[in-house]
């Protein structure tokens, strides 16, 4: 049997009242791989997965989850999938802990629902109803909903908007754990920590196309093409952020640098400097700070984190 | 003799819905289980119509015409019409509507219940729901003297069956194209409307001529006359019974056209 991927869209078309939300997207995503799909708001990352749930049928293109058509196939593909989404879904009326076993009855052989409910501390507002839940607790009863019935393939949208950074930790153990069992994990954020921490894969979309898609690693790798490329192969692409107590002249600095770096100012108090950064080059940026009688409030000195890539890519201008 | 075919996998376990009546069944649970345990659905469900029972039969305060039947024999049927329409309408409008603004008919539609096995669900939830509503106005009334003819009994039933019909089609329309808090308001609106003018309690025949007219072919004139004839007289009126029938078929294909799950 040919190797077929978890998830497989390709083409997917998919426009509302004539507005076109989702404009030719491919996706693949393998089983025990987590697979992050990022994007801004209004990207066509819900969209996408909701094709990929049954829960819309596409215009245009093709979509298979475990080879079967979400929409054609549902019945046979429901039992196998499992769905976060990103407004929970919960009735409101229905206490958290009866919500999971009512779930769980929906399945032959359910996970146990009290080491789930362990798992991501449901037992504090077990008896709690839904509309009574903070933003975090709803998040993580709707993981344990969707994770009950022991899928091969999970969606997750959105899974950590709301919640708090200890939440959020029990969650991508959670998702960590369940890829290593050989689930196809397939989440939708905008959070950078998120994708970079936890995905093996990430498929950067916006307007309803993808941008840019492999590891993490690779994206870094990936400079902007207009950009030159500094040093020798294997040179890490770097960025030095200065922060400054006062507004200070960025055209300026670049003269002193000298060749091989880019200033960029970021905001009134802060600049970029990217290229080949060395030790020289922190220490010309004290010395000419030094110079002109300005106290760097912070210096940030690192790779460029997905976060550069993710507005590369989609634009730094407020929408 | 060992297995012949070594290294056979073993049956996977996961990834197998559970059987569809279970499914069904524990949605109708929920759905039961949820209305019953909400403040204000009890309130419409169960409370008011058996006070509006007691209320009439004891109260001298309304005069009605019972055309020789007792007061409490006249108005059950009535009052059982108009607990239908609170679980089949109102009160399922009600929920549907804020489980589509809240994603749950989504969420479930994922799971293996999907869309099917949750308006199973729904309509067995609001069987369950109308035969506690049977039970308790039937008792109540019992007390106050209520003597249903026996051969009507079953005939009722059918009555029941196209009302929660055609109600619960009509809750599903309403739930599904509207905004949650504009179900909310019509919802409790159309009932009290239907409840005085739409000869459910006060049969159509003796309402004011224009609203007697209108009345007669609403779905709520055609089931408390349907329930009337049947608990009173023992036999199946046929034209209000055929109305309440293309009622539900209509409703119900109408439902089907414009109920919307997102």
């Amino acid at each position: 049997m040919p190797h077929s991927p978890a998830v497989e869209v390709r083409g997917l078309v998919k426009s509302y009242d004539g507005r076109t939300v989702v404009d030719g997207l491919d996706l693949t995503a393998e089983a025990g791989r987590v697979t992050a799909v990022l994007g801004p708001n209004g990207a066509g990352k819900t969209t996408t997965v909701e094709c990929c749930e049954g829960l819309r049928s596409p215009d245009a293109g093709r979509v298979r989850v475990l080879g079967l058509d979400p929409v054609a196939d549902g019945a046979a593909l429901r039992p196998r999938v499992g769905v976060m989404l990103q407004d929970g879904g919960l009735p409101s009326g229905v206490r958290a802990r009866d919500v999971l076993d009512h779930v769980a009855r929906m399945y032959a052989h359910p996970a146990s629902t009290d080491a789930l409910a362990d798992r991501l501390g449901l037992g504090a507002f077990a008896r709690t109803t839904v509309r009574r839940l903070s933003g975090g607790q709803r998040q993580r009863l709707a993981l344990a909903v969707a994770v009950v019935g022991r899928p091969r393939v999970v969606f997750l949208d959105e899974p950590s908007a709301g919640m708090d950074p200890q939440a959020r930790l029990a969650v991508w153990d959670l998702v960590r754990e369940l890829r290593d069992e050989g689930v196809a994990v397939i989440l939708t954020t905008h959070l950078m920590e998120e994708a970079e921490d936890l995905a093996d894969h990430v498929v950067v979309v916006d307007h309803g196309r993808v941008l840019a898609e492999g590891t993490v690693a690779d994206l870094l790798a990936g400079a902007r093409a207009d950009d030159a490329r500094p040093g020798a192969p294997g040179d890490p692409r770097t960025t030095l952020v200065v922060r400054t107590e006062r507004p200070v002249d960025a055209a300026d600095l670049r003269r002193a640098l000298g060749d091989g770096l880019a200033v960029e100012q970021r905001s009134a108090t802060s600049l970029a400097v990217t290229g080949a950064v060395g030790p020289r080059t922190l220490a010309d940026v004290t010395a000419w700070l030094a110079a002109h009688d300005v106290l760097a409030t912070r210096l940030d000195l690192g790779r460029r984190t997905l976060e550069d890539v993710f507005l590369d890519l989609t634009g730094r201008t407020l929408r | 003799m060992t297995d012949p075919t070594p290294a056979a996998p073993a049956p996977p376990t996961a990834g197998l819905a559970a059987p569809p009546v279970r499914r069904v069944l524990a949605q109708a649970g929920l759905e039961t289980r949820t209305i019953l345990r909400n403040g204000e659905q009890l309130l419409v469900t169960v409370v008011i119509p058996v006070l509006a029972l007691v209320g009439l039969v004891r109260g001298t305060f309304v005069e009605i015409d019972t055309a020789g039947a007792s007061r409490v024999d006249f108005l059950t049927p009535g009052l059982l019409a108009l607990a239908v329409m609170t679980a089949s309408f109102t009160s399922q409008a009600i929920a549907t509507a804020f489980d589509r603004r809240n994603g749950v008919l989504r969420l479930m539609a994922t799971t293996p219940l999907g869309r099917g096995g949750l308006l199973a669900g729904k309509v067995l939830g609001v069987l369950a729901v109308e035969l506690v509503q049977v039970v308790l106005i039937g008792a109540v009334a019992a007390l106050l003297g209520w003597r249903p003819d026996p051969a009507g009994v079953a005939l009722a039933l059918v009555g029941l069956v196209l009302g929660t019909g055609a109600f619960t089609a009509l809750a599903l329309v309403v739930a599904g194209t509207l905004r949650a808090e504009a179900v909310l308001a019509l919802a409790n609106l159309l009932l009290l409307v239907l409840a005085l003018g739409g000869g459910v309690v006060v049969p159509a025949a003796d309402l004011p001529a224009p609203v007697a007219a209108v009345a007669t072919w609403l779905p709520s004139g055609a089931l408390g006359d349907v329930l009337r004839g049947t608990l009173l007289d023992g036999t199946l009126p046929l034209v209000p019974a055929l109305v309440l029938a293309a009622w539900t078929v209509g409703l119900g294909a109408l439902a089907a056209r414009v109920f919307r799950w997102h």
